[in-house]
């Protein structure tokens, strides 16, 4: 990719960007009509479709003895079953980054071997005409194993070398230290739980292999799957134009999707495989449990000297899934730190991101230590917060490009009604419920990564941008599309936005909250030139009413380009066209990350919770939240909302329900379906709110972003459960907090 | 999903003959569809009874309910007479489940739900419901859900119904036809703990069908209703749950029903607790001290220990809730 | 031979239990004419139709069924596997995809349609127990493709992100309207808790179901 120089501040004048504005796929997805990814069919010229359903193992760890398939193929209307024992061995080229996000490891591979490495691995694929033939083949695969006892055990089982962050001399200051609190936090695995299923539809044409995939990122599905079947990367194409959710767990290819590619390629078939509620816990990643121990000292007024961090995560055997957990040591000012980081490695299937991957879980350790540290010197937990406030970024020694979480918490303590929180735990009590209130502070990276754009203005006066990158919610569509339009002067109905198709001009994952930052720009830059292009023509053109003004006075509204000093003096986009005899104009652009860092970059929340907990009972209801971010610019108010309600909801969540139970003996996940895995229903949602702290960080990105979608759920679960403490007196520090962790003496 | 065959049975005759026949019955579908999916069932014959009439709603003679076997959970709870005759019953299924499987599931088969347990619904874990003689996973498994009252070695998953706890606390009755003609028999009979026969749930007999479940009359005026305790607030089974209607009369309570749910094999009839509240004046001390009898004889397991604590107090809190404070 | 045929219905049922219509689907069957979509496909999957396929045969061993019943206002008269789901029939063979499997054990809502008016999951209901029911699903909920006021309210709130589970919300949410269960915002929660959102869109799902009960904004 070549660097692109950074575009120009705009000059244009800002008029869909920072409105509020319905997502312009709206409409598609009010009437069933945006296709995702198992709605692919005939309708989309795909005939012929036959259906795969996996076959899951049935043990810990161990190998297979014996696939015994006679039943499944003997049953009607099945067209195969592919299991190691039969399937070619696939060349499986290395696929590392840049081009995957795989962590560093041996990936997973599809029917390739005997072994089992967790239970539910797929150890089979059944393929029949129809859905319901596939499904019940499967359950006739007999798979024979033997088994060995897995490692399932975070807390005893060996761990990898830690990796340590140190600075100054934590042992001694802590050792020192006037007031000194040790605790240990636990939290519990999730699942991602997107509403969208995993699914496929994979077609080979000759040697070239055409998926509609779910994916947060069409590069790598074109990129894994050349890998392992030995092919160019130009001979998959991947589209994903709708993502029904995914919040982390699309960022990397599963091996189902390799396998539904192989039995599309043996069958000659398009092959759609959707993997079951259930296969969703086992077959795709998660947010790894933790035990995260937590060493505080601080002077009595309440500022740190020194933090300890001692975490336990898990991974699988044979990669190593680590998240970033380093919201420690930028949150505060800490003068000695130290925190050790050790993976262990389970019998599990590999971790993924989860939103808010590794801040939310430090978050919950970090800001619950604080709250215990506030109450424990009687300091409001806002003004120990404010006390420890960095001048710069105490890891890095860097000045914060913006830094707006004062901000934030007094806007929030306004708007929330801090004030009315009695410092006294347990002091608030209407009826059988007991009120409290409580705060979390969180932080996440203003990230961004190389990104391209291809911008095409037709005759019509009509734009199209394109970008490979992809909307599983926040509205990417929509957002791109109010940037693309300022850029261009245009309103937003004549702008396109299209995303989802691995050949169009790369972008990154659609993760880490830093698609407006990457994509964004990229938008930005491209279509400033594409009107520079046009703008350039016109002033070159003798007939052109702007023939002669300096191009840097020429501006664009609604697509009318004129001279700024003149606003009559001009014309459209379609008359310049169509006078030059211009089918068309276009422009590929693109936005490369400054490769000198100077500024310490995040965006901030702080979060506000209001919990009702029954004195009796033990359980436990969030009445209100809020949250106040600090995310630079909001290009679309409507849409942020949306976002930062979700990211509260899901770390509600995280806070109070969500924990996949796996069986000790076995690595069978014991609540793999919505029914007991929970996750909050409309009713758990009473009434939530988001605020934004005006301001952009041109630092971060061209477009003055921080990135929003994963800090809206950094803070939330130690918010609710500091309210928990407040309202009970009860200090629960093991993630999801339920009834049983409540059952208070009277 | 194993294949079957499909009829629809046109009347209560044809049901029971190909329900003879071995023939599954199927109604609402809500459970069974779920498990044969699952592969947990495997019925080869379905027979749809869900045309058949009975599924009439009525105030009895004397003051009682009847309640069709197919009527909808829906339609119950937003019928009248059962509203204001019998309120906990409404309670008891506007707390279940969704309001779409409430338009689809029906009476009877809310009563007849299979099991909720983990390893119940994992056809590749031993369970001896499913298969007796395999073992119980769920003994030294992973058990916060499970029963604490009327387990056996052999089983201890929860009755997974809310319905089922208030028709138990109301002394409902069963009612039946089969191929030997028509019987009635107390729920309290009719849904069995696992004991040494974890598979049979019921005592059903081939063929027979639930016709209607009837509450008798109960003395007047009567204070009920139904509580339901979960970690979410909405659409989940109970962690614990308690049906009561006390009949007090001259400040004295005469008569008190009491059952709770998400605690036993079957929904748990709690006669200490109702013995224990009759002939006595209502008072906070009484509802705290007939609640310390809730959890007699419980079994706790690994990590469902905190039911025996959490149904005691549910229970308090339920008799205080319908009982008042005078 | 069986012949999957779709017309338009002049006289649509009225809200019979669908069951219990046995009668009036024999009858209708008569009436059905018009363009084979997909005969002879006994599964939901769609498989290559040959002349000489045996449909009876399938018959025959009594696992699949002939349903006949009205989708969206038209007839479908057709041969199912008794296996199949609404859902899947909906999905797989009959191209209307809007209607979404989430986790097709009745946990999550995003299947949810209206069978003879009231919103059920379709992945609980077998295909072939519809004979003589009328369905509705999100492509037939307004009959001349105008948006239906809640509709237009889910977008205006933005009430909506993936948008994966968006038409069930709207099928249950207008039930819950015509249910009367709208009452205040904690009713409209609770009654609308049988579509899980996992983008949690729950606040502004709340006021779109409101602001389209109370028949303004």
């Amino acid at each position: 990719m070549t660097p692109q120089p950074a575009p120009q501040p705009a000059r244009q004048p800002q008029a869909t960007v920072g409105t509020p504005r319905s997502r312009v796929d709206g409409r598609l997805k009010v009437t069933g009509q945006a296709r995702f990814a198992a709605d692919h069919g005939p309708a989309d010229g795909i005939d012929g479709i036959v259906h795969a359903v996996l076959v899951d193992a049935t043990i810990g760890r161990g190998r297979i003895t014996g696939i015994d398939t006679r039943a499944a193929l003997a049953a009607p209307d099945v067209l195969t079953v592919i299991h190691h024992g039969n399937a070619p061995r696939l060349p499986y080229r290395d696929n590392s980054f840049p081009d995957s996000i795989h962590p560093p490891g041996e990936r997973l591979r599809a029917f390739q071997d005997d072994h089992v490495r967790f239970f539910g691995q797929p150890v089979a694929v059944v393929v029949a005409t129809t859905l319901e033939a596939a499904r019940h083949a499967a359950r006739l695969v007999e798979a024979t194993y033997d088994a060995e006892p897995p490692q399932l055990d975070l807390v005893t089982a060996p761990a990898h070398e830690p990796d340590v962050y140190t600075r100054g001399d934590a042992a001694a200051a802590l050792a020192s230290a006037p007031v000194q609190l040790e605790m240990t936090y636990r939290m519990g695995r999730n699942h991602h739980n997107a509403m969208e299923p995993h699914a496929i539809v994979a077609r080979w044409d000759g040697d070239r292999l055409t998926v509609w995939e779910k994916t947060q990122w069409v590069a790598d599905p074109r990129n894994e799957l050349a890998a392992v079947f030995g092919i160019a990367q130009a001979a998959v194409r991947c589209y994903s134009r709708f993502v029904g959710g995914a919040f982390g767990n699309s960022g990397r290819t599963w091996v189902h999707s390799v396998a539904a590619a192989l039995a599309a390629r043996e069958l000659r078939r398009p092959v759609k495989l959707v993997l079951s509620r259930r296969q969703l816990y086992f077959g795709i990643g998660f947010r790894p449990a933790y035990e995260y121990g937590v060493r505080l000292g601080s002077e009595r007024d309440g500022r740190l000297t020194a933090v300890v961090h001692d975490v336990r995560g898990e991974t699988s055997r044979y990669e190593r899934h680590s998240d970033d957990l380093a919201l420690g040591r930028m949150l505060y000012d800490t003068p000695h730190f130290r925190q050790d980081v050790r993976l262990v490695p389970l019998d599990v299937n590999t971790p993924t991101w989860m939103r808010g991957p590794g801040w939310s879980t430090t978050a919950t350790a970090l800001e619950t230590s604080l709250d215990e540290l506030a109450h424990e010197l009687g300091i409001d937990p806002i003004e120990l917060r404010i006390r420890n406030e960095p001048a710069d970024d105490p890891a890095t020694g860097q000045p914060f490009s913006t830094r707006r979480l004062h901000e934030c918490y007094t806007t929030g303590m306004r708007e929330f009604g801090w004030h009315r929180r009695s410092s006294r735990p347990r002091a608030v009590r209407e009826g059988d419920w007991l009120i409290g209130m409580g705060m979390a502070a969180g932080a996440y990276p203003a990230e961004s990564a190389p990104a391209q754009a291809h911008a095409r203005l037709g005759a019509d006066g009509t734009v199209v941008v394109r970008s490979a990158s992809s909307d599983m919610g926040p509205g990417t569509t929509t957002s791109m599309a109010q940037v693309a339009a300022d850029a261009l002067g245009l309103p937003m109905w004549s702008v396109q936005f299209q995303l989802g198709d691995s050949t169009m001009p790369p972008a990154p994952v659609h993760a880490l909250a830093w698609t407006m930052a990457s994509v964004g720009s990229a938008v930005q830059a491209t279509c400033d030139r594409l009107r520079r292009k046009a703008v350039a023509l016109a002033v070159g053109d003798d007939r052109s009413p702007l023939h002669g003004v300096p191009a840097d006075e020429v501006v664009v509204r609604r697509g009318w380009l004129h001279a700024r000093a003149d606003p009559r003096r001009g014309e459209t986009y379609q008359q310049l066209l169509a006078r030059n005899g211009r089918t068309h104009l276009e422009a590929v652009g693109g936005y490369e990350p400054p490769e000198e860092i100077r500024y310490s970059m995040y965006a901030y929340s702080a979060i506000f919770a209001e919990v009702a907990v029954d004195a009796r009972l033990g359980i436990v209801r969030v009445r209100r939240m809020l949250g106040v971010f600090d995310a630079g610019r909001i290009v679309n108010p409507k849409l942020a909302d949306s976002q930062a309600h979700g990211g509260m909801i899901g770390g509600l969540g995280q806070a109070l329900l969500e924990h996949t139970v796996t069986d000790p003996r076995d690595g069978r996940i014991l609540n793999a379906n919505l029914a007991d895995y929970l996750v909050p229903t409309n009713a758990d949602a009473a009434d939530i709110r988001a605020i934004y702290i005006e301001g952009v960080d041109n630092e971060a990105a061209p477009i003055g972003v921080k990135g929003l979608g994963e800090v809206v759920q950094v803070g939330v679960a130690p918010a609710i459960a500091n309210a928990v403490f407040n309202a009970t007196g009860r200090r629960v520090r093991d993630l999801p907090i339920t009834p049983e962790a409540l059952l208070m003496p009277r | 999903m194993f294949p079957f065959t499909y009829t629809r049975a046109t009347s209560v005759h044809e049901a029971i003959e190909a329900g003879e026949r071995g023939g599954r019955y199927i109604a609402g579908g809500t459970t069974l569809v779920d498990l044969m999916r699952e592969t947990v069932e495997r019925p080869s014959a379905l027979v749809d009874i869900v045309g058949l009439p009975l599924s009439d709603v009525s105030a009895t003679p004397r003051g009682g309910l009847r309640i069709g076997a197919l009527a909808r959970m829906a339609d119950v709870a937003a019928d009248p007479v059962v509203r204001q005759t019998y309120p906990a019953v409404a309670q008891a299924l506007e707390l279940s489940a969704s309001a779409q499987l409430r338009n689809m599931a029906t009476i009877g088969g809310n009563v007849m739900q299979r099991p909720r347990c983990a390893y119940f619904r994992d056809v590749s874990a031993p369970c001896n419901r499913r298969e007796p003689g395999s073992g119980c996973s769920a003994l030294e498994g992973y058990n916060r859900t499970h029963a604490i009252l009327g387990t056996s070695e052999h089983c201890v998953a929860t009755h997974p119904s809310d319905l089922a706890v208030v028709l138990t606390a109301f002394e409902a009755t069963v009612h039946l036809v089969g191929p030997e003609g028509r019987r009635a028999t107390p729920i309290g009979h009719f849904l069995l703990p696992p004991g040494d026969t974890p598979d049979q749930e019921q005592d059903l007999r081939p063929g027979e069908l639930i016709v209607a479940l009837e509450i008798p009359p109960l003395p007047r005026p009567l204070r009920s209703g139904y509580l339901k305790v979960r970690d979410r607030e909405s659409y989940e089974f109970a962690l614990t749950s308690v049906a009561v209607a006390l009949h007090i009369r001259g400040g004295v309570i005469h008569t008190a029903k009491v059952a709770a749910g998400g605690v036993g094999t079957i929904p748990w009839k709690l006669p200490a607790v109702e013995q224990h509240l009759v002939g006595r004046r209502p008072s906070p001390d009484l509802w705290g001290q007939a609640a310390e009898r809730a959890a007699d004889g419980a079994r706790p397991l690994v990590h469902n220990g905190f039911k025996t604590e959490l149904l005691r107090r549910t229970v308090e809190r339920q008799l205080r809730i319908v009982g008042g404070r005078s | 031979m069986s012949t999957d045929a779709q017309e338009p219905e002049l006289q649509p049922e009225e809200g019979r239990p669908s069951p219990l219509s046995r009668r009036t689907f024999i009858a209708a069957t008569g009436t059905a004419t018009g363009v084979a979509v997909a005969a002879g496909v006994t599964g939901s999957g769609t498989r290559p139709v040959s002349a000489t396929e045996d449909v009876a045969s399938e018959l025959a061993d009594g696992t699949t069924s002939r349903v006949s019943f009205l989708l969206n206002g038209r007839r479908q008269s057709l041969v199912v596997d008794n296996r199949a789901s609404l859902l899947d029939l909906l999905r797989e063979r009959l191209d209307l995809t809007g209607t979404k499997k989430g986790c097709d054990a009745g946990a999550c809502g995003a299947c949810t349609v209206h069978v003879d008016g009231r919103r059920v999951n379709a992945c609980l209901t077998f295909a072939a127990r519809l004979d003589g029911a009328q369905v509705t699903t999100i492509e037939g909920l307004t009959p001349d493709g105008d948006l239906h006021p809640l509709q237009r309210a889910f977008i205006e709130q933005d009430a909506l992100q993936c948008g994966f589970c968006t038409p069930g919300q709207i099928m249950s949410g207008v039930a819950c309207i015509r249910e009367g269960h709208t009452g205040s915002p904690e009713e409209i929660r609770e009654w609308m808790s049988g579509n899980i959102c996992r983008c949690g869109c729950y606040v502004k799902i709340v006021r779109a179901v409101a602001q389209t009960a109370t028949g303004g904004r």
